[in-house]
Formats: structure tokens, sequence, C-alpha cells
């Protein structure tokens, strides 16, 4: 597989024939993923009430539980783009950057879930780790899908990069389940009582359940608009790619000649 | 030539190379040994403490080993090209998968025997006869279940510059459920602490279809992962 096949580059998308990843489509989600971000602000901090035994720490809530739920869809996405590029006959760069740029957008989540839930397990559980069941796979996840992305890296032809991570891709799937069953039977020998029983089940306030559900439309519509811009971003750092190899090649086949 | 045909002369091969180099016994074996002793720095040679994180510290030096045995084994294809020759040749990567896989299980295995007697020495570990079963049984399993990530993942990272620094991030996170269970199975074979013996065959359990997982999404997946 070379990459100076114009029929395997694959780079004829629907964004590179503008300089711009925006479209119509796009501008709007931004724009709806700003409004409900502002909702979000308003109905986080301002509008919904302190919880009885969390106090005001509730709040961080409305940005933890959001972004965990994006990241395990955007992980998802990312398992089944990858299945998609190597089942499918045509073998799509398509799928391979839609993987990618999920990936990336999942990592930047989790990473968020972690930091906000130790603010917030410093304020209501005194510490900001625990070992708990949850806590430790989402940490696993965490680094397995940096070693994802780390994959993506490894240089080479579009198509190898897009075989090699979706193989990755698939294998990290495999991973989770075995991760999360060994965390489980280990923290359930060990620990006694587990201090995720603060976090009881309260009654949800129903203005609470409504600021939860505006963190999730809002953080949904972001997930989509980055990753429709990123994916697009992909597909002309591809070409650009390409082009900067036709470039080299006519000019050493220029040189060639004049000599 | 059948899979399991490749397989065999491959780990032959391999365990032959690492017989005649003396890498191992020169090389691997003291860096194992050096860490045990240094866990013993780290935790200020108290004997209570070690005794009782004493498997955890023997599965945390065999993975830090495993690193290296894959680093070896697959410098030993990538030096001279042999493993591109071997897929140009049309040998079935299954095939070379398993052979890697066993060689590298066999000589975990070996290193593992020596960091036990290294935790008995040290860290004064005793090996109770009745556990000796889960002992073995455990060792088997995760020592499969290691040996078949290290060459999936050593496969990918192996070849160009670069890559190896690749291969601690890809492997210590997708070992990590072997050295949760292999360490607890170790600790109620051993009855460090207040671990039963019965509690270690569960994870066995996990361990082995940890091994079988990746054994048979490895096989699946090499091919594609080192073709280049």
């Amino acid at each position: 597989m070379t990459t100076l096949d114009p029929n395997t580059t694959d780079t004829a998308d629907t964004a590179t024939s503008s300089r711009s990843t925006g479209t119509k489509a796009t501008r709007a989600i931004g724009i709806a993923a700003a409004v409900a971000m502002g909702w979000l602000v308003l109905f986080g901090l301002v509008l919904s009430p302190a919880d009885v035994n969390q106090g005001e720490s509730v709040r961080l809530l409305y940005i933890h539980v959001p972004t965990i739920w994006i990241a395990y869809l955007s992980f998802i996405v990312t398992a089944v783009a990858s299945g998609m590029y190597l089942f499918t006959k045509k073998h799509s760069l398509g799928w391979d950057r839609l993987a990618g740029a999920s990936a990336e957008f999942g990592v930047a989540f989790v990473g968020l879930t972690l930091m906000v839930g130790a603010m917030w397990g410093r304020l209501t559980w005194g510490v900001f780790w625990q070992w708990d069941a949850r806590l430790t796979t989402t940490a696993l996840l965490f680094v397995t899908y940096i070693g994802y992305l780390a994959v993506r890296r490894l240089g080479g032809s579009h198509q190898q990069r897009a075989k090699r991570s979706a193989v990755v891709g698939l294998l990290s799937v495999l991973l989770i389940p075995l991760v999360h069953w060994s965390v489980v039977i280990w923290r359930s020998l060990h620990q006694t009582a587990s201090v995720l029983d603060t976090d009881g089940d309260i009654d949800m306030d129903g203005t609470m359940l409504f600021t939860l559900f505006v963190g999730v439309v809002a953080f949904s519509l972001l997930y989509l608009w980055l990753v429709l811009h990123r994916t697009r971003a992909m597909a002309m750092e591809d070409m650009l790619e390409d082009r900067g190899l036709d470039i080299a090649l006519a000019e050493r086949r220029a040189e060639g000649g004049t000599r | 030539m059948s899979v399991v045909r490749i397989a065999w002369l491959i780990a032959r091969k391999d365990l032959r190379i690492e017989w005649k180099s003396r890498v191992i016994t020169n090389q691997v074996v003291p860096f194992a040994g050096v860490t045990m002793v240094i866990f013993g720095f780290a935790l200020d040679a108290n004997t209570d403490v070690l005794e009782l994180v004493a498997p955890g510290l023997v599965w945390l030096a065999t993975m830090f080993s495993l690193l290296l045995l894959v680093q070896r084994t697959f410098s030993v294809e990538a030096d001279d090209g042999a493993l591109d020759a071997m897929r140009v040749a049309g040998v079935d990567a299954r095939g070379i998968f398993l052979g890697k896989a066993i060689g590298l299980a066999l000589q975990l295995l070996v290193l593992e025997v020596l960091l036990l007697f290294a935790a008995v020495i040290l860290y004064g570990e005793t090996i109770r006869l009745d556990g000796a079963v889960l002992l073995v049984t455990t060792m088997i399993s995760a020592t499969c279940g290691l040996a078949a990530v290290g060459t999936l993942y050593g496969g990918l990272a192996a070849g160009s510059k670069g890559r190896e620094t690749l291969l601690p991030l890809l492997t210590l996170p997708a070992v990590a459920p072997v050295l949760i269970g292999a360490t607890r199975a170790v600790e109620s074979a051993l009855g460090t602490g207040v671990a039963e013996l019965s509690d270690g065959w569960q994870w066995v359990s996990l361990l082995t279809v940890f091994a079988v997982a990746f054994g048979v999404g490895g096989s699946l997946a090499f091919g594609p992962l080192i073709d280049e």
C-alpha cells in the first residue's frame, strides 16, 4: 500500500474543497452547544438547589456525570468505527478518522471526569482518590486510550495507521470487561464498606435532575461539534501530508530531469 | 506448514538464541534481582511489610522484566528484518505470534521461579505445600496472559525507532488485571496476610479467561499489526 495511489489515499471528503472545517450544520450545532452550556451554567450554579448531604459540591456532578457518559459514548463510537473500518470492503479512512477524533475527545472527557471527580471526592469523602472499582476501572480506561492515541501517531501510511489503530481500538474494547471484572472482585474482597454510600440514593430533586439533563444535552452537542470539526481537520492533515509527498517527489523528479 | 509447526519452530529458535546469547542470565535475571533488592530499600527493609507485599513485588518485578524480554525477543527479529522476511515468505502470522508467545512464556516461567526464591530469601516468604497446586496453576495461567499481551504489543512496537517507549504505555495497563489477579492468587497460595487458600481459585479463572482472550485475540490481530 503506497500513499501515491490516488484511489487508496481517500482524501476526497466533503470538507476538503473548502479551507475551513465549518459548514452550516456545524455552525448550528456549535451555537446550540454554546447556548446549552450557558443554560447549564445557569441551572447548575444558580437555579438548582444545594444538596442536603453534599452541599454546594453537588454542582460538580453536573459536569462529572455528563462527561463520563459522553466519554463512554465516544469510546463506543471509536470501537464501532474501528470495526467498520476493518470489516467493510472499502476500508474507508473516514471511519478511521472518526475513530481517532472520537477517542481524542473521549480521553479529554475522561480526564475532565477524573479531575472533577477528585475535587468532588475531596469535598465529600475528604480524599481525592478512592480505590473503588469504578474509579480504578475509569483510570485504566483513561491510560488505555492514551495508549491508543499514541499508536495513532506511530507514522507510516494512512492505511497503515488506520489498520493498526483499528486493531488496537478493538483490543482495548476486549480489555475493558477484563479490567472491570478484576477490579470488582479485588475491591469486593478487600473493602468492607464502600465510601460511595455517602452519595446515597437521595430522591433526586426535580430541578437537579433537569440540570443533569441539561448537562448531558450540552456535552453531547459539544462532543458532536468537536468530533465533526476534528474529523474534517484530520482529513485535511492527511491531504496535506499526501500533497507534501507529491510535491517532494515532483521536485526530485525535476532535479533528475535537469541533470 | 501448519500453525502449530510454525509456532514450535519459532519458539525453539527463540529459546536456542536465548540459550546461546545468555542475555537472560547475564542481564534480565540480574535486573529482576536488583529490582527485588531495591523494593527492599523502598520499604525500609521492614520484613513484616515485605512478607505481606512479597507476592505483589514478585509480579511487579516480573512485569518490568517482561518489558525487557519483549524488547529483546523482537529486536532479534527486527534487526535483520526477519519479521518482514517471514511475512513475505508467507509464514502464517498466527504461527509467528504463538511461537513468540510460547518462547516468551517459558522464559518468564523460569524468571518467576527465580523471583519466588528471591522472595523466600530476601523477604522471608514461606512456600506452603498445600498451596503448591494453586501457586503453579496461577503462575502458568498468569504467564500465558503476560506472554500473549507482551508479544502482541511487542510486535506492534518492534521495527522503527522511537517505538520502544510505546511498549510500557500499551503493555502495563493491559496487564493490570493479571497483576491484580496473580498477586491475590499467590497471596492465597502462600497464605500471606489474611488471604484464604480457597479465595485464590476465582482469580485463576480470571487469569485463564484473560490468557484465552488475549491468546485468541492476539493471534488474530497479530498479522494486521506487524504488516508494514
